[in-house]
């Protein structure tokens, strides 16, 4: 809320300066976001009376104004189309120095002499106005500065808000607030009730009173709808970041920001019968005073007569039924509307003004009278008119209740960590408007009608404590039993994760968990990946099944950035909806481009290939000590190629993918292939052991090699398991060396060297033993995985 | 006998001008081998009287021992000599680079984050996780922001449908922790975190710390305590640290810490209170036996002041020049 300070210290009279006053209400919590000038700084600017307009002679654009500064009258050339003959208007005199340091000096436009300027609001600072040059009073005093006149030494403060202090937006509930903080006496608004001259009433019936316990009505016939709004109001509307419209809703709009209650007028004419205060009628429509037609919804409390509705309630009056510069007879409105009722339907019609901002945080119930009392004095001073008598409708049932709150002094005590004496205590609740009754262990708290935000003990502790000031409270750190925390041995962390994949090279990145719906297609077509309703664009619009996407979209961004060898991973949550359920798991992902070694003198030039990334992973899987639980199976996936693909299975169980991005992709993503991903569940990976000592054998190992020629569609690892399986029990290790193709090998075939280790833990194994192993192993390779001893 | 001294004198040169091993080698087979010149002398000594013989035959000994003396030394000076030839040709230049992998690096979020984790850690707070995909309840209602609550507007959510969200910050998993544990709890939360704003200054997708400490006795004094040190270890610097009471409708009181890191300026990095007491009851807990605080801070916001980072963007567009700058 943007607020005059010079309105405010018309109520309260604090004896500190704009600076302090404005740390002093961020302090208390009501931020203060900024200080400005109401307007720019200048000097020399006066109120200026065109006495006469001319064409100029060599430009059709300009005029040749006679200007009177009261004092001489000058010549001055001006553009602005409204300059004419009669007009009042801010005249800066030569030697005038405007906002910027802008020095206004004799000039000669076309030939012709120019003595001074005529300013518009924006040149001055006051607005964003270009429009033309300003528009005066008539009665405005010519000669006398344009500070003075308009007030101009006077500063904007910006506060914003937090939604419990609906009190505080307006000038009195400020004042109120400054009031209390600086121990300083509060003028309160004076509205005595303006004593009807006609009888004429407009009846207004609750129909839902739980909405809208109280609504307060008059008639005003035969006001003058030809006055213009007085310069102080404009000024302080203006200075409120309200823009004066006519003199009926310039008033409204007045007694909003003064007492902060919205008020509404109708023109009486329009109106059709009685008012009825009720839910909108599904489907019903309602042009509104933006210009925009609504269908309002059942939910929806409407103002409406006897045709229909015209306003909506506590958020935009009825364009049809409202006030224009033909009105005479009007029909204010002054009305309590339960926050609940107003809560959240602004909104849903995409709509936000300053009468639904204060009621849905809550608008005093007891200051409709006021309001509507001071709304028509203010009315009957500008427009005239005769007042009828104020109407109300009430269902007391549904009013607020008044709280009372019990508030002991030993709880204020044990959650400040300090003993506030009972004294200062009254004394800062009775300051902010409480009524206490002393009470045994306490006291029993009356709040006043404006505070909606007060209704349990700790509620007024924080009143409390805010006033007493938060940087004035003690300050110590918590004790607490110390118990020795569980740490899992067997689980990795997450972190060491991390740093392993960080000491082979790769970075990591953090990518958006929602991605384009096309890109997250062509990443996975077993998931239909759960969209979001409101997404900020087509790219961050469904939640990724996956982290390829994403971390293929960073290898895209570096790659087109000069970067040919990236290695990234990412850790984090895939979204996976499984039947009704949705899966939220997290993973560790990783992306590999470029060539194996980064640049260097001793590197080779070799581009990656499969097992650069499938040693990475590996590596990773081996950190739990479980390596062998892992197992990696020939497979296909929508993403990869179909040739370089592996399920990566953990005791049978699918915990993840790696392979080769498919070539179309990579093409389709603009890639310098070949890019290499892999993606397990992180429980997978952190999922250890605890290592488990066997004794070391005192005997020798005995080794023999062989190599082998196989089908090349024969797997290692098929070869492996009848290795393990016929090496005997004593067998310790199988190394592949070597897997060779070419020369001397068919095609189609491919020749593996083996290198198997045994060891006995007890003795030294014989000759006879390892032969016999390795012919077996050799019988069983040929006969089971057609694999010949190479000749 | 008489041309022992000029034996040895040319033996001695012999090896003194020797040039390699191989030719000290010749030189000692020459003087000292069996049939050497030296030893040859030695099988003179017959022809001498017995009286002479063993003044003669200790003088050939003495000159021989010389010259194997010579020859060791001379040796050993080639030997050395050979070994120095060596390494002088082994010589690498130390300035060309080692051999191997870059390493990469944590991203800066990452960095943050663990080092927040780990002064909590250290005083006794756990590491509680939750799901991004949060439901109205956990996300809204149980931490009393009811439907259509003004503070709902603070939090531009992302919707799935009419219960589904994104979480618009971790204090959810304060709600599910409550909900399964009994006090005390000390926790923080650490995750992303999203809202529908999308500008220089915000990110529809950001990280937050959220903290909870519930325990009989926990003050407002102590959760200025905690979070006044905090910052100053975190910023490792004497942090001037101020309170400003604020509003979130799941703690009361509430506040904001601003910090001045000495030149004057206020800057807001946190917010926090002492848990609302309608939280615990939605939770299960009861709010006259136990109080307690939470904390909530954004963690690029901590990075970009830490590291000074001037784009929040930069966090979330991964280029590699920026994230090889944090390690």
């Amino acid at each position: 809320m943007k607020f005059s300070e010079q309105w405010l210290r018309e109520l309260v009279q604090p004896q500190i300066g704009t600076q302090e006053l404005a740390d002093q209400l961020s302090l208390s919590g009501l931020e203060v976001d900024g200080v400005e000038g109401v307007a720019g700084d200048f000097t020399g600017v006066v109120v200026g009376e065109i006495l006469t307009a001319e064409q100029h002679p060599n430009a059709d654009k300009l005029q040749v104004c006679k200007v009177s500064d009261g004092e001489q009258t000058v010549q001055v050339v001006c553009g602005a189309p409204n300059a004419r003959a009669g007009l009042k208007t801010a005249f800066a005199r030569v030697g005038a120095v405007l906002p910027g340091n802008f020095k206004i000096k004799k000039a000669k436009l076309r030939q012709v002499e120019s003595f001074g300027m005529l300013c518009a609001e924006d040149e001055l600072g006051l607005s964003e106005d270009h429009g033309g040059i300003m528009e005066l009073a008539a009665d405005a005093p010519v000669g006398s500065d344009i500070r003075e006149y308009l007030n101009l030494n006077d500063k904007i403060i910006d506060v914003d808000l937090t939604p419990n202090r609906g009190d505080c937006l307006s000038i009195a509930g400020m004042a109120r607030e400054v009031g209390v903080l600086n121990k300083a006496a509060v003028t309160e608004v004076e509205a005595p009730a303006v004593a009807p001259v006609i009888d004429d009433r407009f009846e207004v019936e609750l129909v839902d009173g739980h909405a809208c316990p109280r609504y307060l009505g008059r008639v005003i016939r035969n006001i003058n709808p030809g006055v213009a709004t007085p310069l102080w109001m404009q000024e302080k509307l203006r200075r409120s970041g309200v823009r004066s419209i006519d003199p009926v809703v310039d008033v409204t709009n007045y007694v909003l920001l003064e007492l902060g209650q919205p008020m509404h007028a109708f023109d009486l004419k329009k109106l059709d019968s009685g008012i009825k205060v009720r839910l909108a009628e599904e489907g019903e429509k309602l042009s509104l005073l933006d210009g925009q037609e609504v269908e309002l919804n059942a939910d929806t409390l409407v103002i409406a007569d006897a045709k229909g509705p015209v306003a909506m309630a506590g958020i935009m009056g009825g364009e049809p039924t409202s006030v224009t510069d033909q009105t005479r007879d009007i029909f204010l409105e002054s009305a309590f509307f339960a926050p609940l009722a107003i809560a959240g339907r602004a909104r849903s019609y995409g709509l936000h003004t300053d009468s639904s901002h204060r009621f849905e945080r809550g608008v005093d119930w007891q200051l409709q009278r006021k309001a509507i009392e001071r709304a028509t004095a203010l009315l009957l001073d500008i427009v005239g008119g005769e007042p009828g008598p104020v109407i109300e409708a009430v269902n007391e049932a549904e009013l607020p209740a008044v709280e009372q709150v019990h508030l002991r002094h030993a709880k204020v005590t044990a959650v400040l960590a300090l003993e506030i004496p009972a004294a200062e205590i009254e004394e800062i609740l009775t300051r902010l408007g409480m009524q206490l009754d002393k009470i045994e262990d306490g006291w029993k708290v009356t709040v006043p009608s404006y505070r909606f935000d007060i209704s349990i003990e700790v509620d007024l502790i924080e009143e409390i404590a805010r006033v007493y000031g938060y940087n004035n409270l003690p300050v110590h750190t918590p004790t607490a039993k110390l118990p020795i925390p569980p740490i899992a041995e067997a689980r990795q962390t997450l972190q060491s994760l991390r740093r392993h994949l960080v000491a082979r090279g790769y970075q990591e990145a953090i990518t958006y968990s929602f991605i384009e719906a096309e890109l997250q297609k062509s990443f996975d077509d077993q998931h239909e990946a759960i969209a979001l309703a409101n997404p900020i664009s087509a790219e961050m619009a469904v939640m990724r099944t996956t982290l390829w996407p994403g971390l293929t979209k960073a290898l895209q961004y570096n790659q087109h950035r000069q970067q040919s060898r990236v290695r990234l991973f990412e850790t984090g949550q895939r979204f996976l909806p499984k039947d009704d359920e949705l899966v939220q798991e997290n993973v560790i992902a990783g992306i590999l481009a470029g060539n194996r070694d980064a640049e260097g003198w001793t590197a080779g030039k070799d581009k990656l290939d499969f097992f650069d990334a499938k040693g990475d992973l590996e590596s990773l899987l081996a950190l739990g000590g479980c390596a062998d639980q892992f197992s990696f199976v020939a497979d296909r996936h929508v993403a990869l190629h179909p040739g370089q693909t592996a399920r990566i299975e953990r005791n049978g169980e699918t915990v993840g993918y790696i392979g080769a991005l498919h070539p179309s992709l990579v093409k389709q993503l603009d890639l310098n292939g070949p890019v290499y991903l892999f993606e397990v569940n992180q429980d997978a990976v952190t999922g250890g052991k605890l290592p488990r000592f066997s004794s070391l054998s005192k005997f020798p190992e005995s080794r023999r090699d062989l190599a082998v020629v196989a089908d090349q569609a024969t797997s290692f690892e098929a070869i492996r398991q009848v290795v393990e399986a016929e090496a005997g029990e004593f067998l310790k290790q199988v190394t592949l060396f070597d897997v060779y193709q070419g020369q001397g090998i068919e095609p189609g075939r491919k020749s593996l060297a083996l290198g198997l280790t045994w060891q006995h833990p007890s003795r030294t194994l014989n000759e006879d033993e390892i032969n016999s192993a390795v012919s077996a192993v050799v019988s069983a390779l040929r006969e089971r995985c057609g694999a010949m001893l190479r000749e | 006998m008489e041309n022992l001294e000029t034996l040895l004198a040319q033996g001695k040169q012999a090896v003194a001008e020797s040039e390699t091993l191989a030719a000290l080698d010749e030189i000692r087979v020459q003087y000292l081998g069996k049939k050497g010149e030296l030893t040859s002398l030695l099988k003179g000594l017959g022809k001498l009287s017995a009286e002479e013989r063993p003044a003669a035959g200790a003088r050939i000994n003495e000159a021989k021992e010389a010259l194997q003396a010579d020859i060791t030394a001379r040796r050993k000076a080639l030997e050395t000599a050979a070994l120095e030839a060596k390494l002088a040709a082994e010589t690498v230049d130390v300035s060309l680079p080692g051999r191997g992998q870059s390493v990469g690096g944590l991203h800066p979020v990452t960095r943050t984050l663990e080092r927040i984790e780990a002064f909590f850690g250290s005083i006794g707070y756990s590491v509680a996780e939750g799901p991004e995909i949060e439901d109205d309840y956990h996300n809204f209602e149980a931490l009393n922001i009811p439907a259509h609550h003004p503070a709902r507007a603070m939090h531009d959510t992302f919707y799935f449908d009419a219960h589904r969200l994104l979480r618009t910050h971790t204090s959810p998993v304060q709600v599910r922790t409550m909900e399964s544990q009994e006090p005390p709890i000390r926790i923080i939360c650490p995750g992303r975190v999203y809202r529908c704003d999308y500008d220089q200054t915000h990110s529809p997708m950001f990280h937050q710390v959220e903290g909870l400490l519930v325990d009989r006795n926990i003050t407002f004094a102590d959760l200025k305590g905690t979070l006044e040190q905090f910052l100053r270890e975190f910023f490792e610097e004497d942090v001037k640290v101020r309170f400003r009471p604020s509003y979130f409708p799941f703690t009361e009181p509430s506040i904001e810490v601003d910090i001045d890191r000495g030149d004057g300026k206020w800057l807001e990095v946190l917010g926090c209170g002492m848990v609302h007491p309608k939280v615990f009851e939605y939770s299960g807990i009861d709010p006259e036996e136990y109080t307690g605080f939470a904390f909530g801070m954004g963690v690029e916001r901590l990075a970009m002041l830490r590291y000074g980072v001037d784009d929040l963007r930069l966090f979330f567009e991964n280029d590699l020049r920026f994230l090889g700058q944090f390690k």
